[in-house]
């Protein structure tokens, strides 16, 4: 096992008697691609900003390179930041900008405006370097501010939602690029965005932030597949949440009184939860895990019979609000192929895998 | 046509506004060249023999020369000392913001009059004797909270992040403010220079109670008042009225045409 | 480099507030605690004795020329306040409304310039316009509507003249930037929900420009009440306002305790219209 090129160790961040970070721990490996993701006042960008030193931690300890640079300043971190408005210094050309962390750093005027072309061109505005700052588009900023960050060669590169203020092409298009340019550089990136698709199309590895805890952390593909958490669970993507009791254990499964019915759960499917016999849960299921047709085979969960509600057709496929009718009204969205027309009105057979499920304790 | 119907009361009004404001002044400086005794009609001219006589009047030009030195100087200093306390105040949290910042507008809130009487009694309580150095401290009492408050109120959340960044590159304190954030400031520190240097240059009732021998222009134009009309004093005030103009109108074009470029 | 060096080195910049805040308090808190001191101090044979008597306030409260002056003030600093903000708003009105946006700063420049410049000079050329030979009388005698030349100078409205002249300007100053902030949109939907263009005025623009106004009152009456210049200037020597009469306590009188009590009664006066009215101060508007 590599060591870990970034260690936050049980850091506390208060401001008042406002908690903004509570006891977060993370380790990085070299070349990792990090997102924090979360919603807006979760805690990330304040993790971000005492990674970088911009905001002393109340307790805990931030280690890089097994280093400790809890007390040390920006200046003094092998970190840079792409802010999340680019932070570009307007009353120099962008040679300049991308330049100002050499120049700090004592490198001649030669070597640094090398470098800084370098870096440019890393970003394809090699043709840029003598434009004000005022005569670029937003994307071409965001790509001086990277080129600028990437410069002095930092050990991990922080991004503050770099890409929050672009349109969504230039967006989809710089998520690419970032990831390119990542393992081209076989840098650490250190990224936030409250926008959870942007963070599952570019993470190694995602640490899913809420109310200044880490509620999840893992590769993309596991947290969005198997959720460690309701708020997990919720918050990547579209979900159906159900809520359930546990009414027994075994070595074969766990059973579920749940909205949608008794089903039983492969064990391993909560390994990572610590469930126990009349607790109560939540059982998720990703939209295009329901599917259509009866499910009577051994691993299938059926869900009955639904009523279609509301059909939304969105290109690649149709959305579908149904109602099943067990114990009480539960709604349920579906995710059907486009093949699949169903009506308002109709009544459909559900079911869903017994695998597809995760068992949900917090 | 209708439109230009419409408009018309409204520029009416407008020149009739400007009438209003610029009707003393060009009085003023008409008769600055009146070729008589008295600046009043009838209007006999143009003649410069009251600016001739003006520069020949050794106290008047000698508090030019004051007026100018404490004009510069207080300037400086007020730009200086505001700007640090607008930087200091905006990038890091201080227990006592909201104070700090109420104690610096506060000489807003007090008429010049007061502050210069509280200064003049306090000089006399000490045995200070007056001074055109008091003069000076006295308006950068007055000038430092609109140096202040106009520096200030450029430090959004977007200079925030550029000192950050300026930090995060590796610029020590020094670097980050003589080569970032002062070039950034450099509209809002020439503005407030210039506006603190006009106020100083105009300011009267601080001169007046402060200095004792080396007074400003304002005050002896003051002085010259006191003996009546003449063209003589049409020809200083035109002189103290253009220059001011022209450091207002320094500042003003900058304020107001420069539109802050973001990066 | 340690991490306790490089973080002391950091943080000089926290005391960069530092200079100008003892400067406040040397040259402006200090000299005014000093005044309430001597407020209350006594002139025994010429010189100052420091006591605590109240004396000097009985004086002012009870001398009725003194008195007047403040009434005096008042009355001519409310007259100003009103009739500036009466004359200010059409024109800023004019200036963001009627005004196409590419001539709108500079006539906005061209209207305000003057308030800035030449303060002393100011109040004297206004004496060449309405003095006894000024070009009012001049021009209304050659026209033969008046016969005798009419006294305008040296009296309660010249100064109130010279005072609505200089803060009409800095009132339009306020206002303008207050109303070109009413972002246009929410008087296109108060007229496309039916509004009349005087009901868009009164519901809408009225409203949302009273920040503009309160702060151009506000900064207008406090330095108006506490001017010196224009009422000396002028007003001449009757009917005096209470800058008028400090000055006469300080030149004439070396009375430092009774100048100190005047100014102190106006700070307070000035500190009542302030809290009065700063609710609807947002300085930062402007």
């Amino acid at each position: 096992m590599k060591d870990p090129i970034l260690e936050l160790d049980n850091i506390t961040r208060k401001f008042g008697r406002f908690t903004a970070v509570d006891k977060v721990s993370l380790n990085m490996d070299p070349g990792e691609f990090l997102v924090l993701l979360g919603p807006s006042g979760s805690g990330k960008t304040t993790i971000l900003s005492m990674i970088g030193g911009f905001t002393m931690p109340t307790t805990g300890v931030i280690r890089i390179h097994g280093e400790d640079m809890t007390a040390v300043p920006p200046a003094g971190r092998p970190t840079a930041t792409v802010f999340q408005d680019y932070a570009l210094f307007p009353h120099m050309r962008v040679i300049e900008n991308v330049a100002f962390g050499l120049k700090m750093r004592k490198f001649g005027k030669r070597e640094r405006h090398g470098k800084a072309r370098e870096s440019l061109e890393l970003v394809g505005l090699g043709d840029f370097s003598d434009r004000r700052v005022d005569q670029l588009s937003g994307g071409q900023r965001q790509r001086v501010a990277l080129a600028r960050a990437i410069a002095v060669e930092p050990a991990v590169l922080l991004l503050d939602e770099p890409l929050g203020a672009l349109d969504l092409k230039i967006r989809q298009q710089m998520q690419q690029e970032l990831v390119r340019l990542q393992k081209r550089l076989g840098a650490t990136f250190v990224h936030v965005t409250h926008d959870q698709e942007e963070a599952m199309s570019i993470a190694d590895n995602i640490a899913l932030v809420n109310s200044g805890k880490i509620e999840d952390y893992g590769p993309p593909e596991r947290v969005y597949l198997r959720p460690a958490t309701l708020f997990a669970a919720r918050f990547m993507g579209e979900n159906n949440t159900f809520e359930g009791l546990v009414t027994a254990m075994d070595d074969s499964g766990i059973s579920v009184h749940s909205e949608i019915g008794e089903c039983t759960l492969p064990r391993c499917v909560s390994t990572h939860s610590t469930a126990r016999t009349g607790e109560k849960v939540h059982l998720s299921l990703r939209p295009e895990q329901v599917r259509l047709g009866d499910g009577n085979q051994r691993n299938l969960m059926d869900l009955g019979q639904a009523r279609v509600e509301e059909v939304i057709f969105q290109g690649t496929h149709r959305l579908c609000r149904v109602v099943c009718r067990g114990e009480k009204e539960v709604r349920i969205l579906l995710r059907l192929h486009p093949d699949e027309k169903v009506q308002v009105g109709d009544t459909i057979p559900i079911h869903a895998k017994r695998d597809d499920a995760v068992l949900l304790v917090r | 046509m209708l439109n230009r119907i419409r408009r018309f009361p409204s520029i009416f009004y407008l020149l009739l506004a400007l009438l209003f404001i610029y009707l003393p002044v060009f009085v003023l400086v008409m008769f600055s060249f009146q070729d008589g005794l008295l600046p009043v009609f009838p209007f006999n001219g143009p003649s410069l023999q009251w600016y001739e006589k003006m520069l020949a009047n050794e106290r008047l030009v000698e508090s030019l020369y004051n007026s100018v030195l404490v004009a510069v100087l207080s300037s400086l200093v007020t730009t200086i000392a505001g700007f640090l306390a607008a930087y200091g105040l905006a990038r890091h949290r201080h227990r006592f913001a909201t104070g700090i910042q109420f104690l610096l507008m506060a000489p807003l809130m007090v008429s010049y009059l007061i502050i210069g009487i509280g200064l003049l009694i306090t000089l006399n309580i000490f045995g200070i004797s007056k001074s055109l150095l008091a003069v000076g401290l006295g308006h950068v009492v007055i000038n430092l909270p609109l140096c202040f408050a106009i520096v200030y109120s450029q430090f959004g959340d977007h200079l925030k992040n550029i000192d950050c960044a300026a930090r995060d590159l590796g610029a020590s304190d020094l670097s980050t403010i003589t080569l970032v954030i002062a070039p950034i400031m450099k509209p809002a520190l020439l503005a407030s220079f210039c506006l603190s240097a006009t106020l100083s240059w105009d300011e009267f009732i601080i001169a007046f109670l402060l200095s004792r021998f080396d007074v400003t222009l304002p005050v002896i134009i003051f002085e010259m008042l006191r003996a009546g009309l003449t063209p003589e004093v049409n020809a200083a005030g035109t002189m103290v009225f253009a220059i001011s103009m022209a450091l207002v109108a320094v500042s003003a074009v900058v304020m107001l045409f420069n539109t802050r470029k973001t990066g | 480099m340690t991490a306790s060096v490089m973080r002391a080195k950091r943080e000089w910049t926290k005391w960069a507030v530092q200079p100008a805040v003892v400067f406040t308090l040397v040259f402006f808190c200090l000299p005014l605690l000093i005044m309430v001191a001597v407020s209350f101090w006594q002139r025994v044979y010429g010189k100052l004795q420091a006591t605590w008597s109240t004396a000097n306030y009985a004086q002012f409260f009870g001398t009725d020329y003194l008195l007047d002056s403040l009434q005096n003030s008042l009355e001519v600093t409310l007259i100003t306040t009103v009739a500036s903000v009466l004359l200010a708003y059409p024109l800023a009105c004019i200036l963001a409304y009627r005004i196409p946006p590419k001539w709108q700063k500079i006539l906005l420049i061209l209207v305000v310039l003057p308030f800035w410049t030449a303060y002393v000079v100011r109040s004297y050329s206004w004496l060449l316009v309405i003095s006894e030979k000024g070009i009012i009388n001049v021009v209304l005698l050659s026209l033969g509507i008046i016969e005798e030349p009419l006294e305008l100078a040296y009296r309660r409205g010249a100064t109130i003249l010279g005072f609505v002249h200089f803060f009409t300007m800095l009132m339009t100053l306020t206002i303008y930037a207050n109303l070109v902030q009413i972002k246009s949109s929410y008087r296109k939907a108060a007229a496309d929900l039916g509004a009349n263009r005087f009901q868009v005025f009164i519901h809408v623009t009225l409203p949302l420009s009273i920040p503009g106004v309160a702060v151009g009152a506000f900064i207008t009456f406090v330095i108006a009440i506490g001017d010196y210049i224009t009422p000396q200037i002028l007003g001449g020597g009757t009917d005096l306002l209470v800058p008028q009469a400090i000055m006469l306590q300080v030149s004439r009188a070396a009375n430092f305790p009774m100048a100190a009590v005047m100014s102190l009664t106006l700070t307070v006066v000035v500190i009542v219209v302030y809290l009065m009215v700063h609710k609807h101060l947002k300085m930062d508007r402007i």
